[in-house]
């Protein structure tokens, strides 16, 4: 394979960009300020809608008498394969997540692969593997799928789409434009594992560290938070961006401020060293296991509990509020007592050498 | 982690900010120069527990965001070259030149790469020896030794296609240029502790005495911000000025000789622009003559590339602390962050910048219908 | 600038040319080049900013500044001091 750029020159925390690229450039893939743009200038006018606008992990639509979510995500990773996981799961976990961010019972996927000609059928063996384990974990089955070959030097090996369906129960309506002031934050667990786990073996930045990433499927977490109350505002997984990008949409989306008590949040040290090291803040970093929800505080508590039990909430933590001071941003009080504001990535956020 | 967690405690944060506000009588200007510890002020929210008296001006230390647009545009010009792998840090990527910025130069098709050390440019120069490898040498006095060993191993492995593209700059000659300008209201400065770590403090004592003024080098974790706020204030308080030394465990007096001696083996002083400041004296490094084959301006020979700053930018009075950003006629119109003007702007910690970000936490709440266009 | 931060030395390659060994920045080891610090020894700390360790760190001098930030609050709590309730009273009326 021809070789890559060193690191990922994305997006960088220091200085701005020119605004009026007539390219691509890798920050409109960030899912950051320069993504919101792509869909506000391009994608909106050209096949823009009710369904579309409300700019959700999943779309929640009535089909046949049933409501229906249904998400798609392109998932494109280097290396392929990294601690804890590969492409394969994330390309299932990520659909399936982002279905059961809207509450949704995650049922059935598609997976389209691009293949790179040259690769090793063994790579994509795994890759696929890892799509069946993962599916039979989340309990989804993929029931149709694609395969289209580029040639050698078009692509970075494998790429691969899915898409996904699922049934929203009854009474459940989650989306980011519910959160009220007084509901409470809560994260399932610690942050920064994935972002870093894939860090560390990215050419040109290779570290040692012992973290894998956190990838897994969230469905059954999230149905069990549901049979605690259907009434749970907003769900987000904070994939791209980190918390600070779900944390600032949901801000956004529903003219609310978002207040973070910086040491409630639960960043292990491993993810601390390395972001130390490489200038990066952990609420910027990528998670691909991790739920962030919005509940009413009457319900938190008991939200909370039933989170604790489940194996992929062990962790979860109460690290915040939503409040109507500071509508659309978030702020977080520091250790010391201060406050800073933590504004919307411009897109994935990558090492800093000042 | 050791060096880090301890001074990071938050027990004794206040501690330190209870003596600061003990020792403190009236208002001083204090200017920390280093952009990572203005980085560290704004992270920990430090600013806001000081007690009103002490005001911090944020400083021009911020290498990326200081490299002047004649120097991006002299980038720009050689990354785009089909013959060149050009090396930079992540950082500068995204500084605007004066039409475009390296990524739109690498989404054009320019073989761009990020690296995390110079020495990873170096090793690109071994294995492509068909190609030219630029590495973009930024930097203040701390980045000066590693791209001094990177140029210096070059030349001693004979790698005649790797060159550096050198806007190295210098922390003594900004405070000078910040000390004798017009209406100057810096009154004391935290100097950048990892610069001295390097440079040591042996240019500091002289600049201390002529302009009577405390300089206190200084660390980046919350209690090492404090401190050299602390020493500072003491010292304006009992009318000193003095060069104190608040980062002992990372700087001695006479700093890295190892370190010196390279980067004197490498670069010489010359005069540089900065950005959104303008000439400084004596204010940075370039190669000298006997590296000169390794000096990317004359090898690509853009050394007649020449290019003005924006006249409309203020931020040369902005870093002085001689006029807030809101008073600058372009702030919020002609630039913000995503189309900055000058290095205030440009850097998520710049002055103007953090003033723009803090200014939209005290705008009215929008009326929810038009946040909620499904709702 | 200068984003540069402490890490312990695990391991010496002497053959290396420049000097280099590992570096632990609390659960995270990357390499680093030891040339300006080349009598460093193993198990001592290090500050390291793009891949260059540039000063060695001194632990009696880290451990007088811990000191004296804890005597400064040790003043406080044992002798109090005018100016300082003068100053608690001046933060209570604050009103920021």
């Amino acid at each position: 394979m021809a070789e890559q750029t060193l690191v990922d020159p994305a997006n960088w925390s220091c200085p701005a960009p020119i605004r009026d690229q007539p390219v691509v450039v890798m920050g409109h893939g960030g899912g950051g300020a320069l993504s919101a743009e792509l869909i506000e200038q391009i994608f909106a006018p050209a096949y823009g809608n009710a369904l579309l606008a409300g700019m959700t992990d999943s779309a929640v639509l009535q089909l046949g008498g049933a409501r229906l979510a249904l998400s798609t995500d392109s998932y494109v990773v280097r290396p392929l394969f990294f601690p804890g996981g590969c492409l394969g799961d994330l390309a299932v976990n990520g659909t399936v997540n982002d279905l059961a961010m809207s509450g949704a019972r995650p049922a059935y996927l598609s997976a389209a692969f691009v293949l790179e000609e040259g690769v090793q059928l063994s790579v994509v063996e795994r890759i696929a593997q890892a799509m069946g384990e993962a599916a039979e974990t989340a309990g989804v089955t993929i029931a149709t799928g694609d395969t289209k070959v580029v040639e050698a030097g078009h692509g970075d090996g494998v790429y691969v789409t899915t898409a996904g369906v699922g049934l929203v129960p009854e009474r459940v309506d989650i989306r980011p434009q519910r959160a009220r002031p007084g509901d409470a934050v809560i994260v399932s667990g610690p942050i920064g594992l994935h972002g870093v786990a894939v860090l560390s073996v990215r050419e040109g930045l290779e570290f040692g560290v012992e973290i894998a990433s956190d990838t897994a499927s969230l469905a059954d977490l999230v149905a069990t938070m549901l049979d605690v109350t259907p009434d749970i505002h907003v769900l987000r997984d904070p994939t791209r961006g980190g918390l600070a990008a779900s944390l600032n949409e949901i801000a956004r989306a529903s003219g609310t401020g978002v207040r973070l008590n910086e040491r409630a949040i639960p960043v292990p040290d491993a993810v601390a060293s390395a972001c130390g090291f490489l200038g990066l803040d952990p609420l910027y970093v990528a998670n691909e296991g991790r739920l962030v929800a919005f509940v009413p505080p009457t319900e938190a508590d008991a939200v909370l509990d039933a989170m604790r039990a489940h194996p992929q909430g062990a962790g979860a933590t109460r690290i915040g509020e939503c409040v109507t001071e500071h509508p659309g941003m978030v702020v977080v009080a520091t250790g010391l007592g201060g406050t800073r504001v933590v504004d919307l990535p411009l897109g994935e956020q990558l090492p800093r050498i000042c | 982690m050791k060096y880090l967690d301890e001074f990071n405690d938050p027990k004794l944060a206040r501690r330190l900010l209870d003596e600061i506000r003990a020792t403190v009588t009236r208002p001083w200007a204090l200017m920390e120069v280093c952009g990572g510890q203005t980085h560290s002020i704004i992270r920990h929210g430090i600013d806001q527990l000081l007690p009103e008296e002490v005001e911090l001006i944020h400083g021009p230390g911020c290498p990326v965001c200081v490299t002047p647009l004649e120097c991006i545009d002299k980038a720009l010009e050689i990354a785009a070259r089909p013959d060149v792998i050009f090396c930079s840090f992540g950082d500068m990527l995204r500084v605007p030149g004066t039409d475009r910025d390296l990524f739109r130069v690498k989404g054009d098709g320019g073989d761009i790469r990020v690296v995390y050390s110079p020495l990873d440019a170096l090793q690109l120069a071994r294995r492509h020896p068909d190609r030219q490898v630029v590495f973009f040498a930024i930097g203040f006095e701390t980045t000066a030794p590693a791209n001094a060993m990177a140029v210096h191993q070059a030349r001693r492995l004979g790698l005649t296609n790797f060159t550096l593209l050198v806007s190295h700059v210098r922390v003594p000659p900004a405070i000078e240029a910040i000390m004798t300008a017009p209406g100057c209201r810096v009154q004391g400065f935290l100097a950048a502790g990892h610069v001295c770590s390097v440079m040591g403090m042996a240019e500091y004592p002289e600049l201390a005495e002529r302009h009577r003024v405390p300089i206190v080098v200084t660390g980046f974790e919350p209690l090492d911000i404090l401190e050299g706020i602390r020493c500072t204030v003491r010292q304006l308080e009992r009318g000193e000025h003095r060069v104190e030394n608040a980062y002992a465990r990372a700087v001695r007096t006479d700093g890295n000789p190892a370190a010196i001696r390279m980067i004197e083996e490498v670069f010489e002083v010359t005069d540089r622009s900065w950005r959104g400041i303008g000439r400084i004296p004596a204010s940075g490094w370039r190669l000298t003559e006997a590296y000169r084959d390794h000096d990317a301006e004359h090898r690509f020979d853009v050394t007649g590339i020449r290019t003005e700053e924006p006249a409309e930018c203020r931020a040369g009075e902005v870093l002085q602390g001689l006029i807030k950003p809101t008073d600058c006629a372009a702030f919020g119109t002609t630039c913000t962050p995503r189309t900055p003007l000058g290095a205030t702007m440009v850097s998520s910690e710049g002055a103007c910048a953090a003033y723009y970000l803090y200014r939209r936490m005290s705008e009215p709440a929008h009326p929810r219908e038009e946040m909620n266009p499904v709702g | 600038m200068c984003l540069a931060v402490p890490g312990r030395v695990v391991s010496i390659d002497d053959t290396a040319d420049p000097l280099t060994g590992l570096i632990d920045f609390g659960g995270v080891q990357k390499q680093a080049c030891l040339e300006y610090v080349s009598d460093v020894r193993v198990g001592e700390y290090v500050i390291v900013h793009v891949g260059f360790a540039l000063q060695r760190l001194d632990e009696e001098s880290a451990l007088a500044s811990l000191k004296l930030f804890e005597e400064l609050g040790l003043l406080e709590e044992e002798f109090g001091d005018a100016w300082q309730q003068a100053a608690r009273q001046a933060e209570g009326s604050e009103t920021r």
